[in-house]
């Protein structure tokens, strides 16, 4: 591992002016934030990352749940993802939430990742992650190993020329189907990023993840207050039922009354370059019968433009089929 | 482990005549130790010799950080490489050998130990992001002449083969019980996830914890 810095700042103001100086906030950057770890360091072990200077935040007070007055919820961005799922707020009102974090990594990843490293968690494409290889993502220009290599777990959703690596998070999966909320403070004041908007398409920049610049901190998200009578839920498929990333997953928050949806928010993982939100499957599903034949349209809508490479054509039918039951688990009699 | 650091005058005689009171670790070390002397000059010796702590790289660092770490109940005043992970920290400078690497990556839960109450990965924690934590590892947890009931449990079911991963399987074991993990087998697979086995102990580390969850019967 290279050498690094440790910068302890005091307040968020502090941390802030640590990480301006940086070139960049997206991969290769020279000053990094650290708050769990469990990416980082990983990345850091395999020099994927050699950040020159790391700027700890586990002592922001960025750590506390609540509710707000609007009746939604606010996560500091150092709420440690278990803390996060169990939280009772969290399993009364955003279940899909809950659920989706305890769908991935194990107990002891839990205790440590956080919502603002999550929200940030890195792709487990093996190009990228493999110095030896070629990845666009990694050294921009130098290729795409994935593309006609080993792409079985990669993205049919989203992919460019230059690169069709999966974001892994559950999490994010989540919070897209909850229209969650990312609050950032930069050198130039605060802004609040709709989490559609939080991640990009690689295009031809796939070494840009997000549209955080240097100095740019995630205070929090903010999660609307739950939809009136909404059920919701995540369904993960996987090749091993426990500690393993999607090879599809489905989050959905719907609204029925008589049989008839009347509000429905889907977001897939697994299956794209960023958490994945398909509004073409929610207007397929606005204002139809909570029926089998609805829930297929909505999942052919939602693949409708996924490209498959070499090895993962199957995952096509596999997001479609994931979509289809977690539709009817949600809108079975409960 | 603090005979670590001793090097035996007679290294060949002394293993021979102490086997019965080693632990595996010291018996290994002398063993290693005794083919170093009998093969290498006495440069190699010397450098054998020299304690793990003054062998930890220092030439690249930038910057030496004190920090004060918190383990199993006693405080320990360190300058530290911030590229310590804390499972470095605890092995080579506090010589907590208990805490095993195994992947280095936070993959397979053999570095799992007890931060502020919560089990984490040791080899995904940089020590100096841990000051003033509490931190517990496997010797705070129970001793030979006094086994906390998790690890009783483990020795009553025979819920090892190698033993590598089971400090790790322990100290996650003794955190499920205060975890909100349901009453069921697969609920304590589920919970159990992060700790590898490569020796595939599984069904009886099950057993284990699902005894001390039921009554601890298996401290007897």
């Amino acid at each position: 591992m290279k050498a690094f810095q440790l910068t302890r700042p005091k307040d968020n103001a502090q941390a802030i002016a640590a990480t301006a100086k940086t070139k960049t906030a997206q991969q290769g950057a020279d000053i990094r934030f650290i708050a769990g770890g469990t990416t980082l360091i990983d990345l850091m072990k395999l020099s994927v990352e050699q950040p020159q200077n790391l700027v700890d935040v586990n002592r922001l007070a960025l750590d506390k749940v609540e509710a707000t007055p609007d009746g939604g919820l606010t996560i500091g961005a150092t709420v440690r993802n278990s803390e996060l799922a169990w939280h009772p707020l969290v399993r009364k009102n955003y279940a899909v939430l809950s659920e989706a974090i305890l769908s991935g990594a194990t107990v002891q990843i839990r205790n440590m990742a956080t919502t603002a490293g999550n929200l940030l968690q890195r792709t487990r494409c093996v190009y990228f992650r493999d110095t030896a290889m070629p990845c666009n993502k990694r050294e921009p220009g130098s290729g795409c190993g994935a593309i006609n290599g080993f792409n079985r777990n990669l993205a049919i959703l989203g992919t460019s020329e230059q690169c069709i690596a999966t974001n892994p998070s559950d999490m994010c999966v989540a919070m897209a189907a909850l229209e969650a909320t990312i609050h950032v403070r930069g050198p130039k004041g605060e802004r609040a990023i709709p989490i559609v908007d939080f991640h990009v398409l690689p295009g031809s920049t796939p070494q840009r993840e997000t549209v955080l610049e240097p100095g740019d901190l995630i205070t929090h998200v903010t999660l609307p207050p739950p939809a009136p009578g909404n059920r919701s839920l995540y369904l993960k498929l996987r090749d091993r039922m426990s500690y393993e990333f999607a090879l599809a997953s489905a989050a959905v928050v719907i609204t029925a009354a008589n049989g008839t949806i009347t509000r429905a928010r889907i977001a897939m993982g697994g299956v794209g370059t960023k958490p994945w939100r398909s509004t073409e499957a929610e207007a397929e599903l606005a204002g139809q019968p909570a029926t089998e034949a609805s829930f297929r349209k909505a999942a052919d809508a939602a693949v409708r433009d996924a490209k498959a490479q070499s090895q993962n054509g199957f995952k096509i039918e596999l997001a479609k089929r994931c979509l289809v039951h977690a539709l009817k688990l949600a809108t079975q009699p409960a | 482990m603090s005979d670590q650091d001793k090097t035996p005058e007679r290294p060949e005689a002394e293993t021979r005549s102490e086997i019965g009171q080693s632990t595996r670790r010291t018996f290994l070390s002398r063993l290693g130790m005794a083919s170093l002397l009998a093969t290498t000059g006495p440069v190699t010796t010397a450098l054998a010799q020299r304690s793990v702590k003054e062998q930890l790289p220092s030439s690249e660092s930038k910057d030496v950080v004190p920090v004060t770490l918190r383990v199993n109940g006693k405080k320990h005043d360190l300058r530290i490489d911030p590229r310590t992970t804390l499972l470095d920290c605890l092995r080579e400078q506090l010589h907590l050998t208990g805490s095993k690497k195994g992947c280095d990556h936070g993959q397979c839960g053999a570095c799992t130990v007890h931060i502020n109450g919560r089990r984490q990965l040791s080899c995904l924690a940089f020590a100096a992001l841990h000051e003033g934590d509490e931190i517990t590892t496997i010797e705070g947890i129970g001793q030979p002449q006094k086994m906390h009931p998790m690890q009783a449990a483990f020795v009553k079911c025979d819920a090892y083969q190698c033993g590598y991963c089971t400090s790790g399987q322990i100290m996650s074991a003794v955190a499920l019980l205060k975890e909100p993990c349901g009453p069921e087998d697969a609920d304590v697979k589920e919970f159990m996830s992060g700790n590898i086995c490569r020796c595939g102990a599984y069904p009886n580390i099950v057993a284990a914890i699902q005894q001390v969850r039921q009554g601890g019967k298996a401290g007897s």
